[in-house]
């Protein structure tokens, strides 16, 4: 298979604010991941909150363009394009957020926010509505709708909207950013089977990033797991399930809800789980190390790199 | 088990622009001594309002209280004053809450909220009530140093912040905590340490627990009993392993069935069609028949009565073992 998205070396850095502190490292957000993803399948992002996904989305996306590190799309290699090309490009690339309250704008009807980008593109009033109409009954929103405004739909048809819009320059690749987080749990199976259908008839090719571990094993083709701005093991969804090895992922399976008994340990008077920041200079030592059962000296002395144990698994530690 | 919490028939309906929204049309629910009961629902269903009532904190008006009572330890808390009110919350009766950094006073050490609940209910002394607040912060597994005790809540990470309002929460040896999702807000690493945390301390001042949340893996980690809510309504309550192994109402199937999980993969996840009704436009009869494959006539007209199926699995459905015919495919 080729590899549609390849993603070399990919770091991004935020630096302070100010004339003073603008060349004081603030965080290290994205930190040397490599991978890639395959046509037409999906790749599923995991992590607890602030260890990065969101930012590597932005980043392969050049929403916030990478500090260093390539990123090649079909061939393309993003980081040579001018700023004009990027954007041209860019309709091949859409991104859903979350929040579908706060991504459309509420002083819109969302005929207007789904033909913006057809506009940009000189597309003619009546392709647009044509296309707008074609858009809506796609993800199961009726097109003698289109003339309404976002309040006067429920939380999961402006997720539909949102879809559609992302839609509407026929990409080949959608960042989904916790597309389901804020839906009720009776609509996120609507939305999901909605995204897997859209991913067969349009040939599409996802980055599905979420921190509920059973709904990324459910959609993903393959799973990358993210610890402080790395990539700390990355498989197949089928032997990540199977034989998840870093142990960080261990630990993240075994706290998904009915998965392990409520009378195991507190970690009374440990509150090591309570991360601090992320650290802001490449330390020499795992970043893992300080609460890793397996840990050991060495592992404080140099950053492991993720190596290939099996087939297509990676994992980024020493003592697998 | 003596019954701790009882509510019986309880309706409580919003007066709003838009029109009375019908919040709660007639909850029933019981909570036994050291029992941990789940209300599970999805958002606008109802589980929030009823914590509230529980705890006096309804606005009224816009609220109304149509009928119903709410017995703890055998006393109507609808029919108390607001001081009594007053000594009843807090130490009697516990409560956590979905976003601790809201419910902590921004402008004051962590240490100084709790002492302030111990001075208030106990008369404690303020040297006292700090040594006292230190071995509470200590039960929670934040350390037994006063470095927490001197924080503000701005210092402290989202899960610490969760461990304070625990401390805090339990600090008087209530005899009913209310959880209203306590761990939502978390990351899961975080989440499984906070519900072990709860489930430790129920054990030890042996509490009730009501457990609000819509997340029916973290209810299944923690709950003894389950109550699904709906619209208003509770449609199902049974123990933990009754409804997760045999379901009954068409609502609690399928929400289970839509649950994504990794032995789904390549199948399509059964969808609930259509969305949560809002408390203005609550259906006629059974109000869940919009969206049920069992639906007949008789559910668009009669609200369904709550039966007791099987040794205290109530369910609310007209047709209970009906055949399930799988539409979805």
């Amino acid at each position: 298979m080729d590899r549609f998205i390849e993603i070399k070396n990919l770091v991004k850095l935020y630096f302070g604010h100010g004339f003073f502190d603008r060349n004081r490292l603030a965080v290290r957000a994205v930190d040397n991941v490599s991978l890639g993803i395959h046509r037409n399948t999906v790749f599923g992002l995991v992590g607890e909150s602030g260890c990065g996904k969101s930012t590597l989305a932005r980043a392969i996306l050049y929403l916030d363009p990478p500090t260093s590190g390539e990123v090649w799309f079909d061939g393309t290699l993003l980081g040579g394009l001018s700023v004009n090309e990027i954007r041209t490009f860019r309709k091949r690339m859409q991104i859903v957020f979350q929040d579908p309250n706060s991504a459309l704008n509420p002083k819109m009807r969302i005929e207007e926010s789904l033909a913006e980008g057809l506009i940009n593109r000189g597309v003619t009033a009546k392709a647009r509505t044509a296309r707008i109409e074609k858009l809506l009954d796609l993800v199961g929103i009726a097109p003698a709708l289109r003339g309404r405004y976002p309040h006067e739909f429920s939380g999961g048809q402006k997720q539909r909207i949102v879809v559609a819009r992302a839609l509407t320059m026929e990409p080949d690749f959608l960042a989904l950013d916790e597309p389901v987080s804020n839906l009720d749990v009776s609509i996120q199976a609507q939305i999901i089977n909605l995204l897997l259908d859209l991913k067969q008839e349009l040939s599409l090719t996802y980055l599905f990033i979420s921190h509920d571990l059973n709904l990324v094993a459910y959609v993903s083709d393959q799973i990358g797991v993210m610890y402080n701005g790395k990539l700390v093991e990355l498989a197949s969804a089928d032997e990540m399930m199977a034989n998840p090895c870093h142990p960080y992922t261990m630990k993240l399976f075994s706290s998904v809800p009915g998965k392990q008994a409520i009378d195991g340990p507190t970690a009374n008077g440990n509150i090591g789980a309570v991360r601090e920041k992320l650290p802001s200079r490449p330390s020499d030592c795992c970043l893992y190390a300080d609460q890793c059962s397996i840990a050991d000296r060495g592992c404080r002395h140099a950053q492991p790199d993720l190596h290939e144990i099996r087939k297509e698994h990676y994992v980024a530690c020493f003592k697998i | 088990m003596s019954r701790l919490l009882e509510i019986k028939n309880l309706d409580v309906s919003f007066e709003q622009e838009q029109g009375l929204a019908r919040a709660l049309r007639g909850v029933d629910f019981l909570l036994s001594s050291g029992e941990t009961h789940a209300l599970v629902g999805e958002s606008g269903s109802g589980k929030t309002v009823t914590s509230m009532a529980i705890m006096g904190l309804l606005p009224i008006p816009p609220g109304k209280i149509n009928q119903g009572e709410i017995l703890f330890q055998g006393k109507n808390l609808l029919m108390l004053t607001e001081s009594e009110k007053r000594i009843l919350r807090g130490k009697e009766i516990g409560m956590i809450f979905q976003e601790p950094a809201k419910y902590l006073n921004p402008a004051y050490k962590i240490g100084e909220q709790i002492a302030e609940t111990l001075m208030t209910h106990f008369q404690t002394d303020r040297k006292a009530a700090t040594q006292q607040a230190l071995e509470f912060l200590h039960l929670v597994g934040l350390g037994k140093n006063k470095r927490v005790l001197g924080s503000y809540p701005h210092e402290l990470s989202g899960g610490m912040k969760q461990r304070a309002m625990i401390a805090m929460a339990i600090c008087c040896h209530p005899a009913l905590l209310i959880a209203d999702e306590p761990t939502t807000a978390l990351d899961v690493t975080l989440q499984l340490q906070i519900l072990r945390l709860i489930h430790r301390l129920k054990r030890k001042f042996t509490m009730g627990i009501l457990f609000i949340s819509h997340d029916l893996g973290v209810v299944n980690e923690i709950s003894d009993k389950i109550s699904v809510i709906y619209a208003g309504k509770i449609v199902e309550s049974a123990t933990k392993n009754q409804l997760f192994e045999n379901p009954l109402h068409p609502y609690t199937k399928l929400l289970l069935l839509s649950i994504p999980d990794a032995a789904k993969r390549g199948t399509r996840l059964r969808v609930i069609p259509g969305t949560v009704p809002d408390a203005e436009h609550i259906p006629a009869g059974c109000s869940f028949h919009p969206r049920c494959p069992l639906a007949e006539d008789i559910c668009h007209g009669e609200i369904p009565a709550s039966i007791d199926y099987d040794s205290g699995h109530f369910a609310a459905c007209h047709f209970v073992g009906k055949k399930w015919i799988d539409s979805s495919k």
